[in-house]
């Protein structure tokens, strides 16, 4: 089956809506959901780059000859950004568990000891 | 020699790289062994970084290439591969000079830390993402592959935050942290996108094949215009700064001037890719004035922040910020003129770029003699200090040259930049070199009131003595820095300044061949 461009489609949603949930979320657990969503969305966006209708996973070992391959270079990329974001949102969230213990809220308008 | 001067590209990422991991290893057996592990590793970076600078300035800042996984290091592309795929590092006058304002200030940074975390906890930690935060920023100083670059932003944006926000018991860390992680994360999948938009247009990510190929089309532009709003919010650049003075403000003070020259990582980052990936592909005249724009609010709004604030490593904090537009001033108004490539284009790269190496060292001495500060008095409210000249007179004295050097006084280095910045806007249009000189003659006055708030008045009872020689030695070689630069400014420009303007001017040509003409 042809899936055409909604892989794309629904990368560019998925970025459009963590961004949307980073801009206007109060809870800094959410915040973090909306990074990751837009992590997943890129993540998606970079798998869909190189996907090939009916393609065959890229190893070389006993593949049929005449077969499309998927690109691997992009397989490549999304395992290091997954692995990039596995960091980046356990220290996002370890954060938020010490903002928590200091400040006793999770609410961003709460957490405000920094500005100007 | 030769040998080490070949691997020098990779080393620097490699040696800090195991410093890293081989700080927690090292700390078991004490904090004499760990310290005396750091400071060999930062020595041997530093040297490295020596190595590099002064075989790629040899060379008048001739690119050269380093690949990883070939036959041999320096061999380019077999003939009849199409597409470049090997993990190649591509140093030119303008990675060279960034490594040494890395080394700079690692070093500095690395040895202030042994004297000032002395009796403090935490301090493994302390080092390891040191190491870490280091070797990410040579990494995306000295590559040659877009992805790799995207991965050593992240891996600077991991131990820039753990560095903010790793003393767990302090409130406004924590805080810190979170923004600066958060927006470091979606400045870093902005970069991520651009990358994969350019993959699915050219089929490559080495920075010379995908300048070679690219036309200039839409998609192009978009990743651009990502490439430009993550790059840019990573550097600190005015609206996108709110998180620079938390980070700053919230870091252990010699892991402030770190970060600076991560923010200015960042920054060449930037201009790597408008000069060199992009190039003329694009509308470089609208493109320089978006820069021109960035740079006059990032000054305005750093300077006139900087001016209202009470706390004085946020204080510091805006100047730096502030300082990042002087930056972007003298690469835009370079980038608007690229076209025709006239004279004073060429004067405002080089003091665009020069103005780099001079803020890392004066700013870099400020967050040193704050931390002093702080350390001493206890408090980071200028209120509530005063008087600290009369028990502290060496570092009030290398305070003054840092805020001097800051706010563009001649004899400092910061005016032999500031001097071809204004000189070379003026050309462009009056009215930005009116906004400079008018900001820096603010940045004096905030910074003649910081002196004055903290070390000028009465002598109290119970001032602090004098600053261990531990943290004197690495301010006052910060010192020397800013005034031998100030006083020969020619002879630098001459011999490291104008080979880092030449490689984004005129070196585009050049970094591509390199990698593709050789097959």
């Amino acid at each position: 089956m042809n899936i055409g461009n909604l892989p794309f489609v629904v990368a560019a949603l998925l970025v459009a809506f963590g961004i949307y949930t980073f801009l206007y979320k109060r809870n800094l657990i959410k915040l973090v959901i909306g990074v990751s969503l837009v992590e997943t969305g890129v993540n998606l966006f970079l798998v869909a780059l190189g996907y090939r209708t009916a393609g065959i996973a890229p190893i070389y070992t006993f593949a049929p000859a005449a077969k499309q391959m998927v690109l691997p270079t992009p397989q490549a990329l999304t395992l290091t950004s997954i692995v990039i974001g596995l960091a980046t949102t356990a220290l996002l969230l370890s954060f938020a568990v010490f903002i928590h213990r200091h400040y006793g809220t999770l609410d961003v308008r709460k957490v405000k000891e920094l500005r100007g | 020699m030769t040998a080490l001067t070949q691997h020098a590209p990779v080393l620097l990422i490699a040696i800090p790289l195991l410093g890293a991991f081989g700080v927690p290893l090292i700390g078991k057996l004490g904090r004499g062994a760990r310290n005396t592990f750091v400071g060999l590793i930062a020595l041997l970076t530093a040297a490295f970084a020596g190595l590099l600078a002064a075989s790629v300035f040899g060379a008048a800042g001739a690119p050269s290439l380093y690949v990883l996984g070939g036959n041999g290091f320096g061999v380019p592309l077999p003939s009849g591969m199409s597409i470049p795929i090997r993990i190649i590092l591509e140093t030119d006058g303008m990675s060279a000079f960034m490594a040494l304002i890395t080394a700079l200030i690692t070093l500095t940074g690395a040895f202030f830390s042994f004297s000032y975390w002395k009796d403090r906890s935490g301090g493994t930690l302390y080092y390891s993402l040191l190491m870490l935060l280091t070797a990410g920023i040579f990494g995306m100083e000295l590559t040659g592959d877009m992805f790799n670059f995207f991965v050593f932003l992240e891996v600077t944006s991991i131990a820039a935050c753990g560095l903010i926000g790793f003393r767990v018991w302090l409130k406004t860390s924590q805080e810190a942290g979170f923004k600066v992680m958060a927006l470091y994360t979606l400045s870093g999948l902005f970069v991520l996108l651009a990358v994969g938009l350019l993959y699915g247009q050219y089929g490559g990510l080495n920075i010379a094949y995908l300048a070679s190929a690219l036309t200039g089309s839409t998609i192009d532009v978009v990743a651009l215009g990502l490439l430009l709003a993550g790059l840019a919010l990573k550097a600190g650049a005015v609206p996108l700064h709110m998180w620079a003075p938390d980070a700053y403000g919230e870091a252990p003070a010699p892991m402030s001037a770190v970060l600076v020259a991560n923010s200015q990582a960042s920054l060449y980052g930037l201009f790597r890719i408008l000069f060199t990936l992009f190039g003329l592909t694009i509308s470089v005249a609208a493109l320089g004035w978006i820069l021109i724009v960035l740079a006059l609010l990032t000054i305005f709004v750093g300077v006139t922040m900087a001016l209202i604030q009470n706390d004085i490593k946020r204080l510091i904090a805006y100047g730096a910020v502030s300082q990042i537009g002087y930056m972007l001033l003298g690469v835009g108004v370079g980038l608007a003129v690229s076209v025709a490539k006239p004279d004073y284009g060429f004067v405002a790269m080089q003091g665009g770029i020069f103005h780099m190496f001079n803020d890392a060292a004066c700013i870099g001495l400020l967050f040193l003699a704050s931390g002093v500060i702080v350390r001493a008095t206890g408090t980071r409210d200028l209120n509530q200090m005063g008087g600290l000249a009369h028990s502290m007179k060496w570092t009030s004295v290398l305070f003054l040259i840092g805020a001097f050097a800051l706010a563009g006084v001649p004899p400092f280095n910061g005016f032999a930049s500031k001097f071809l910045i204004y000189e070379a806007s003026f050309k462009l249009s009056p009215f930005l070199a009116v906004v400079a000189v008018l900001s820096s003659i603010l940045l004096l006055a905030v910074f003649v009131k910081v002196f004055q708030a903290a070390f000028l008045g009465a002598r109290r009872d119970g001032l602090p003595a004098e600053v261990p020689i531990g943290m004197m030695v690495p301010m006052v070689a910060l010192a020397l820095v800013v005034i031998v630069f100030g006083l020969f400014p020619g002879f630098f420009v001459d011999k490291i300044v104008t080979p880092a303007a030449n490689a984004l001017w005129y070196g585009r040509d050049a970094y591509i061949g390199l990698v593709l003409g050789g097959g």
